[in-house]
């Protein structure tokens, strides 16, 4: 992820936006690009496909995954859907959220954790499931948060 | 010697990358020739990671194999089948795959994903080789025969959808294939995705050639990063790679037909409405996922307003089979109007969780206890819930019920997509009804009142009747409002959203009946450290 830059989103967007419903394939790029929609990203992607401004912020707003401000270095998904429920995940969430001193959707103090809720990860066989920078862990334990956020986090 | 570690998400969430890593630097240091094939998983995910090394008697299985456990495996002489503590035997032999009747996901962990050498050497695109060969309307009756019925949940016939779309002139058509998985509980498609992507690129062509489309779009959900990515370079491959000098499977020219089908995948952004059809083409076509209230069905006017097939991927997946063995093979299997298999997904608090498919018929007790070996705790069983957030709980007296659409209907649930999620006895239903309504407020799109907000209501009145507060009262009242959303709300996200609550109270009237708890508002985080079901 790098800081915020209007020429590079500039580029993303010039890449993609002939595609058929292109909207979301771009705000999918920024993200990727930057960590977030920075508010400046709003103009340049309306101009770009000739939509109001009203309409792409109504799209960024709508879907879960669009974040408004930068995450931290690290990205924790966990998931409270209901399989995940079966096995535990509310204690699991209440141990990381007491753990990290934030709760859901918030950033650590230093950045360097963000931690969000997602329903269903896919993965419900081996509840409860959550999903670091990416990558899927399952039957995650307290122990096994731990495990993975001392992981992420320590200084390198 | 060939050893197959899956690359499937569960299978990697438990370690499947170290152990591949681990066993391609044991071989190296042994001076062993050994590739490490990454195939899709078997979906015995309690077995994963599961390696399976290539013998001369077939595939032999271990697991679940831990990154530690690697070197031991190599001491023990597993690349011949040896035996050892994790040894399960010949693969096809364990019982829980043995029982299955895999239709749909006969090649699924069996192949490498990404090579369609291997996918053609085990069947794959002979359905389209004949599919080729039949005329548009050939096709659609081939798939309405066979009984097929679309898979997402709503079970309707697809052969009828596609003969509709077929009827429509235009001069674009679009195949969607509906691969926003949201539903708690079901992973089936991801597994396809990443473990046999041409089964589903072959069955949308399929659908192209019998409806008359040229482009197709996969609406994959973006939890599934890995899916995505398996996704996407098949569809590279399914392109570039002509096999033997033939052209390519994907564009101008499939399979040296002359005809055209262009298929493109493309990411949600954590919507679950737009796991709904109309949700879906409104997000595909770079909008907010707000439903369309039908008609105009999409069948007539979909995808940027032309005539759209829009199938669930496991739906589309098994369209090749069909066309491959034909119509009557694929009705044999099943009960009453539910033809074929359904691919029964174990969840939750379940010992042996996985993929099952089998023909429709087979009850609820028997896949929850003869595949899943019951709950992963060990305490009793007290609920399921089958069809994900917008299916109803039942209790242990309704696991007679046999998988199949009438039947759960019956019975006021709904199969759904086949996900069944197991809760022992700590479950409370209270707690999960309101979670119903929860989810229900925060996934709405918005478009239709009832759902927008009564959803939020509907939280608020579950809280009053936990709170003990004019319960009796409030208990009408929610039965009032869930009628008024199953009848008043424009798609199924609020429509069905009074299953799972309704069923609760139905069912488990006793959790509805406890003596105030300290604080309402469960999910609030400043009421967690003082509610007791916490």
């Amino acid at each position: 992820m790098q800081a915020w830059d209007a020429d590079r989103a500039q580029a993303r967007i010039r890449e993609l936006e002939r595609l058929p419903g292109a909207l979301l394939p771009i705000l999918h790029a920024l993200q990727e690009e930057f960590g977030y929609i920075h508010p400046d990203a709003t103009p340049l992607v309306a101009h770009a496909l000739n939509i109001s401004h009203a309409e792409v912020h109504g799209v960024i707003s709508f879907y879960h995954d669009f974040r408004h401000r930068a995450p931290g270095k690290h990205v924790l998904k966990i998931c409270r859907a209901e399989s995940c429920q079966s096995m535990g995940c509310d204690a699991l969430v209440q141990h990381i959220e007491r753990r990290l001193g934030v709760q859901l959707g918030e950033t650590t103090p230093d950045q360097g954790l963000t931690v969000e809720q997602v329903f269903c990860l896919g993965n419900c066989a081996l509840s409860p499931a959550v999903m670091l920078d990416g990558e899927p862990y399952g039957r995650v334990s307290p122990g096994v948060a731990d495990f993975l956020i001392d992981s992420a986090t320590r200084p390198q | 010697m060939k050893v197959y570690v899956p690359r499937d998400s569960a299978a990697l969430s438990v370690g499947a990358e170290g152990v591949a890593r681990a066993i391609a630097k044991q071989a190296a240091s042994r001076g062993w020739d050994v590739s490490v094939v990454r195939n899709g998983s078997r979906g015995m995910f309690w077995l994963e990671p599961l390696v399976e090394v290539e013998t001369a008697q077939g595939r032999v299985a271990y697991g679940p194999v831990s990154t530690e456990a690697v070197a031991d495996l190599f001491d023990a002489g597993f690349l011949a089948g040896s035996k050892h503590a994790l040894c399960l035997g010949p693969t096809d032999e364990i019982p829980y795959l043995k029982q299955q009747e895999r239709l749909t996901f006969a090649r699924c962990g069996i192949v490498d994903p990404l090579s369609l050498s291997d996918y053609r050497a085990h069947g794959g695109y002979r359905g389209l080789q004949r599919a080729l060969r039949l005329a548009p309307d050939e096709i659609v009756i081939e798939v309405i025969n066979s009984g097929l019925r679309g898979r997402g949940g709503a079970g309707f016939p697809t052969g009828i959808k596609w003969k509709t779309v077929l009827g429509a002139s235009s001069d674009q058509k679009y195949i969607c294939c509906n691969a926003d998985e949201g539903d708690s509980g079901t992973y089936a498609d991801r597994m396809i995705m990443e473990g046999d992507p041409f089964v589903l690129i072959e069955g949308m062509t399929i659908a192209g050639l019998a409806v008359g489309a040229t482009k197709g779009y996969i609406y994959c959900r973006s939890e599934y990063p890995h899916a995505f990515r398996t996704m996407q370079r098949a569809i590279a491959i399914a392109y570039e790679h002509g096999y033997l000098g033939e052209s390519g499977y994907l564009g101008a020219n499939v399979a040296g037909s002359a005809k055209r089908f262009d298929l493109e995948v493309r990411l949600g952004a954590g919507a679950y409405i737009c796991g709904e059809e109309t949700s879906m083409l409104e997000s595909l076509e770079g909008r907010r996922g707000q439903i369309r209230p039908k008609p105009p069905l999409p069948a007539l006017e979909g995808l940027f307003g032309k005539p759209t097939v829009v199938n669930n991927l496991i739906t589309l997946a098994t369209v090749p089979i069909i066309l491959d063995k034909g119509a009557e093979h694929y009705r044999d299997f099943g009960m009453g109007k539910s033809r074929g298999t359904l691919t029964i997904q174990l969840a939750g608090n379940i010992r042996h969780g996985g993929l099952v498919e089998k023909a429709f018929g087979i009850t609820l007790h028997d896949a929850i206890y003869g595949f899943g070996g019951g709950t992963a705790s060990g305490r009793p069983l007290r609920a399921v819930q089958v069809g994900g957030p917008l299916g109803a709980y039942f209790p242990d007296s309704f696991l007679d019920t046999p998988l199949d659409y009438e039947a759960f209907a019956a019975r006021k649930g709904m199969l759904g997509h086949g996900g069944i999620v197991v809760f022992d006895d700590t479950v409370d239903l209270a707690k999960q009804a309101r979670f119903a309504m929860e989810f229900c407020a925060i996934e709405s799109c918005g478009k239709c009142t009832p759902c927008r907000v009564g959803s939020t209501r509907g939280v608020e009145v579950i809280d009053r009747i936990i709170a003990n507060d004019n319960r009796t009262k409030n208990l009408e009242l929610l039965d009032d409002l869930c009628e008024l959303m199953t009848d008043g709300s424009l798609c199924a996200l609020g429509g069905l959203i009074p299953l799972p609550v309704m069923s609760a109270i139905r069912n488990f009237p006793e959790d509805f009946d406890k003596p105030a708890p300290i604080s309402p508002g469960i999910f609030d985080s400043k009421n967690r450290e003082t509610h007791p079901w916490r």
